[in-house]
């Protein structure tokens, strides 16, 4: 039964996939990359990962659109005609992806439960925090607890991102405000 | 800019309830999927549907942009001056959240709340402050 799900879903998600390539208006395109991230959403949740499905669905399928949306509204839905033959870029692709599937041939198999990761750390995590009475959400205890570190270091990820793009759209306004007063005092 | 009757009516009905599941996937993120940035996300989600059905203005009336663009790093002061207390006390390493109560579940339960406020309140408002600037260029 689950393969049959998983079977549906990733079909839909290359058939999504070859729908953007395929698709000028870059509204379309928009509006299918929210598709795609509900559905990869729906992929995380087959694969028990709720959390993350919960993250993709609200940040990939959520913001990310309306954030596109509010660029095309600066600059137009109409893609340009491409300026170069697509032969490099093609080439660049073919070799990358020939690659990244060459690269799951090492990988243990899917659902294997004597995989490198399930041996290393995360047998610890479990212990310590089924020993300690931690939230039962293990992944909370791992993000914020045992990880505490690497999620420090995301939120500043997500801080510093923050302030560069305010930086980069919001500083012309500031300039303009500035050399307006500079104007008005001379 | 006027938007269809429906459109508005369903958005004010919709809205408390997105505002009431971003606490609950705040706090019930030590039970079940979830927890501040997702909650983070969700909020600002409620307030972009604001400015997207109301408009900008009435938005920034609701989450004024300064204290929006104010709160960006409060967050991460949070959540990094939550691992000073271990430290300064000589109870601990950096980010060891055995001071904040005797029973260990006990510490650690208030660890990761104090730690995922500071998520929230970094991402609710990073995401918000993105949306802003975006929507302010486009006014020009």
């Amino acid at each position: 039964m689950i393969e049959l799900i998983e079977g549906v879903l990733l079909t839909m998600l290359a058939a999504v996939t070859i729908a953007i390539v395929r698709q000028h208006n870059l509204f379309g395109v928009v509006i299918l990359a929210g598709v795609y991230s509900f559905l990869m959403a729906s992929v995380l949740i087959v694969l028990d990962a709720v959390d993350v499905a919960m993250t993709e669905a609200s940040v990939g399928a959520g913001i990310s659109t309306v954030i596109l949306l509010a660029t095309l509204y600066l600059t137009g839905s109409r893609e340009d005609p491409p300026a170069h033959t697509p032969a490099l870029p093609l080439f660049v692709a073919t070799v990358t992806g020939a690659a990244l599937i060459w690269g799951t041939f090492q990988l243990p198999g899917f659902g294997v439960a004597h995989s490198p990761i399930h041996d290393h750390v995360a047998p610890a995590y479990l212990e310590a925090s089924t020993k300690h009475e931690m939230p039962p959400n293990v992944v909370t205890a791992v993000l914020a607890d045992f990880r505490g570190y690497d999620t420090l270091g995301e939120t500043t990820v997500i801080f510093t991102a923050g302030i560069g793009v305010m930086l980069l759209l919001r500083g012309r306004r500031k300039r303009q405000h500035g050399s307006a007063k500079e104007a008005s005092d001379t | 800019m006027k938007l269809d009757l429906i459109l508005r009516v369903g958005t004010k009905l919709i809205l408390p309830f997105i505002l009431i599941f971003a606490p609950y996937v705040h706090f019930h993120g030590d039970y079940g999927p979830g927890g501040g940035f997702q909650a983070g996300v969700i909020i600002a989600a409620a307030i972009i549907l604001y400015a997207i059905v109301f408009g900008l203005d009435a938005a920034k009336r609701v989450a004024p942009q300064g204290l929006i663009e104010r709160l960006v790093p409060l967050g991460v002061l949070l959540y990094a001056s939550a691992g000073l207390p271990a430290m300064l006390s000589n109870k601990g390493r950096y980010l060891d959240y055995g001071v904040f109560g005797h029973h260990f579940a006990h510490a650690h339960e208030w660890g990761i709340l104090i730690v995922e406020t500071g998520v929230i309140i970094t991402v609710s408002s990073t995401m918000l402050a993105i949306f802003y600037a975006f929507a302010d260029r486009s006014r020009r």
